[in-house]
């Protein structure tokens, strides 16, 4: 049977596809993260006003998404039990190296957003409740209970420093994720210097789709009017950062092409053959060309804000298959091409197996059961709710 | 009120960050200490050798001993498809197509699916890790599990690796495998328990026609040497930059 998914010549040791669904999630639970806390600083650092209905329940979102990064990582390694080696003897030439710090790192500055954001609201619910919920609140403020104007300006300023510091910090996260590939100079897909800026454009695109799809769906749940003018400034970043991304995307691939290194007709049949419908359907076609093209029309057309809202959430949904996809193709596709540039080799996923699908749902579905746990604590929901009536569109 | 929490965060952070620094300071201390240096235990000192390998293509007729002998001095599992070394076979047909095989890693042997006179030419090449002098399984690996020793061979840590299976990845010549077993990455050694002892390599050893030769790249008298010597050599991707050190007598364009 394994006769069949093997074209040409592989190495006989390649027979096995290393990196399975697992390591797909990995940078796609990475980039929604990375794109959710940037999203959430266009209000916190650069001051965009439209975006802050979401702004901290983007920072919830971010953490409940981190919470769960390594997971797939811990499931996939053959020896979990020494995987906090990479925290104690990091071998600093690697890539993979930095992941257990970074990560860390990372997590500290959400925390520490989330916390700077939420502390009026914490201390306010500490000393409005009574019994474990006051324990809880007081815990969570570390019993520290200054919300005097001056306080709350400082929480304001600090949490604007760290929003800086954490860009940069989401940037690297998931850069770096794209360096683990784009440093593989064995694998002709994957080395690429561009590769650590198209994993960036690509996961701040998947965290505003994601984004945009929760507040809808928190909206909806809610009973709550939706505020159209955060919906569109985001379906309009959104945009913009598309456009980033297939520049990126297309010009690694037309540089690939035009200079038909020895590699060329292996990845030419990588593109015509093992990936055509993961990478030309649904990673360009349904992941960009469409979304791209729905927004526009979203830009365009006056009023008709439910057709509007529609179309911005078809668009999400279809980026957030679309770059699924992406790390399909990079993950996947690059272990499907032999390094012997004279084969190509089939994944088949397996559904019930440690490595399998079921794993990789329920590692998908344990941050939005985290996310209704922590909004249920932080509840961002007066943000979204704010007298959405006062401003009515045009 | 407010300074005390703003030191609260900033100790916070340093406490975490200077306790997770530490840590690795003093650990890899430890393992750099113990690891360096110092040679294997007995007479054999790694100061002493620079091994390297040579593989005389012109010379292979694919009986596979080789691929079979390793799996059996180092217990590698012969009903997986892994494999720390094997032959491939060249079939260059008379339109032009070139085929490549090796099934089974050529253990059994090869067998003859296309006729003779469809054939223009055709030859065996022996695999192996190259024990490359800038290996990028050694760079990527992100807890130090692979390793370099002084004697240029490259080897895995089993009881340090974590599994995470990126220096198969990162070898560009498929030499790798994930033991499943042992849950860690696995290679050639290059007979690291036999050479140290003063023995050859498994696969050196049973090969019948001398195609695979090893030896002490310091030492001017060695098989490996005198090759090097007078003959026109070549190495596998030498353009990746890993500068192997398994050398090539007659390697053909087509393989890679
Ligand atoms: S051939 Fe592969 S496994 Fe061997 S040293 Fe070179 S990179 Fe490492
Ligand atoms: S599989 Fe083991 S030896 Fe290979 S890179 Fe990971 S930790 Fe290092």
């Amino acid at each position: 049977m394994m006769e069949n998914l093997i074209w040409g010549y592989v190495y006989p040791n390649e027979a096995e596809i290393q990196w399975s669904i697992l390591i797909v999630l990995y940078p796609y639970i990475t980039g929604l993260v990375a794109g959710a806390f940037i999203a959430s600083s266009l209000y916190h650092v650069f001051g965009k006003k439209e975006i802050k209905p979401v702004a901290r329940f983007a920072l919830l979102t971010a953490l409940s998404f981190l919470l769960v990064a390594t997971m797939p990582l811990l499931t996939h390694l053959g020896r979990p039990e020494r995987g906090i080696e990479i925290m104690f003897t990091p071998h600093v030439t690697s890539a993979m190296s930095g992941f257990g710090y970074i990560y860390s790192f990372y997590l500290i500055v959400v925390v520490l957003e989330i916390w700077l954001s939420f502390r009026e609201d914490i201390v306010k619910n500490a000393l409005n409740s009574r019994g474990w919920k006051e324990l809880l609140y007081s815990a969570l403020a570390l019993f520290s209970y200054d919300i005097s104007e001056k306080a709350l300006h400082d929480d304001e300023k600090l949490a604007k420093r760290l929003a800086i510091i954490g860009i940069p910090s989401a940037a690297f996260l998931h850069g770096y994720v794209g360096f683990i590939f784009g440093g593989i100079k064995a694998n002709p897909w994957w080395s690429t210097p561009l590769m650590p800026l198209i994993f960036l454009m690509s996961a701040i695109v998947s965290g505003i789709a994601l984004l945009i799809l929760l507040y809808i769906i928190a909206m909806k749940l809610r009973k709550h009017a939706i505020d159209h003018k955060c919906l569109h400034s985001l379906a309009h970043y959104l945009w913009i950062f598309l456009i980033l991304d297939v520049t990126l995307e297309m010009l690694e691939i037309i540089s690939m092409k035009y200079e038909s290194l020895e590699e060329i007709e292996i990845i030419n049949r990588l593109l015509s053959d093992k990936i055509a419908t993961t990478f030309y359907g649904v990673q360009l076609t349904m992941g960009i060309f469409i979304p791209f093209v729905l927004l526009l029309l979203v830009g365009m057309i006056k009023n008709r804000e439910t057709l509007k809202m529609i179309m911005i959430s078809i668009s999400s949904v279809f980026v957030l298959i679309g770059v699924f996809a992406m790390r399909w193709n990079v993950v996947i596709g690059g272990q499907e091409i032999s390094k012997s540039l004279s084969g190509t080799l089939t994944y088949v996923p397996v559904f019930f197996s440690k490595e399998g699908v079921l794993p990789a749902i329920v590692i998908l579905t344990i941050p939005f059961i985290i996310l209704i746990v922590v909004t249920y604590i932080l509840p961002p929901w007066k943000d979204m709710e704010e007298e959405p009536e006062r401003n009515p569109d045009k | 009120m407010e300074i005390s929490r703003r030191e609260f965060t900033k100790i916070g952070c340093r406490v975490i960050i200077g306790a997770a620094a530490g840590t690795a300071v003093i650990e890899s201390l430890v393992t750099n200490g113990s690891a360096a240096g110092e040679s294997p235990k007995g007479e054999y000192d790694w100061n002493e050798h620079y091994w390297g390998f040579v593989v005389d293509t012109k010379k292979c007729i694919g009986c596979g001993r080789c691929a079979n002998a390793c799996k059996l001095e180092n217990k590698v599992p012969f009903d997986e498809p892994v494999y720390r070394t094997w032959v491939e076979r060249y079939r260059v047909l008379r339109g032009g197509e070139v085929k490549i095989d090796s099934p089974n890693g050529s253990i059994d042997g090869f067998t003859d699916d296309i006729p003779a006179e469809d054939i223009k030419k055709a030859f065996y090449v022996p695999k192996i890790c190259n024990h490359c002098d800038n290996p990028p399984c050694v760079q990527v690996c992100p807890v130090g599990a692979t390793y370099e020793t002084k004697d240029g061979v490259v080897l895995v840590d089993y009881d340090y690796c974590i599994g995470c299976r990126y220096c198969i990845q990162g070898c560009p010549y498929g030499a790798r495998y994930f033991n499943t077993e042992k849950r860690t990455a696995d290679k050639c050694t290059w007979c690291y328990h036999r050479i140290t002892k003063g023995l050859l390599p498994a696969c050196v050893q049973a090969c019948p026609v001398g195609a695979r030769k090893f030896g002490d790249l310091k030492d001017p008298d060695s098989a490996v040497n005198k090759i090097l010597d007078e003959e026109r050599i070549n190495v596998l991707k030498p353009d990746l930059g890993t500068k192997p050190k398994v050398y090539y007598v007659g390697l053909d364009r087509e393989v890679r």
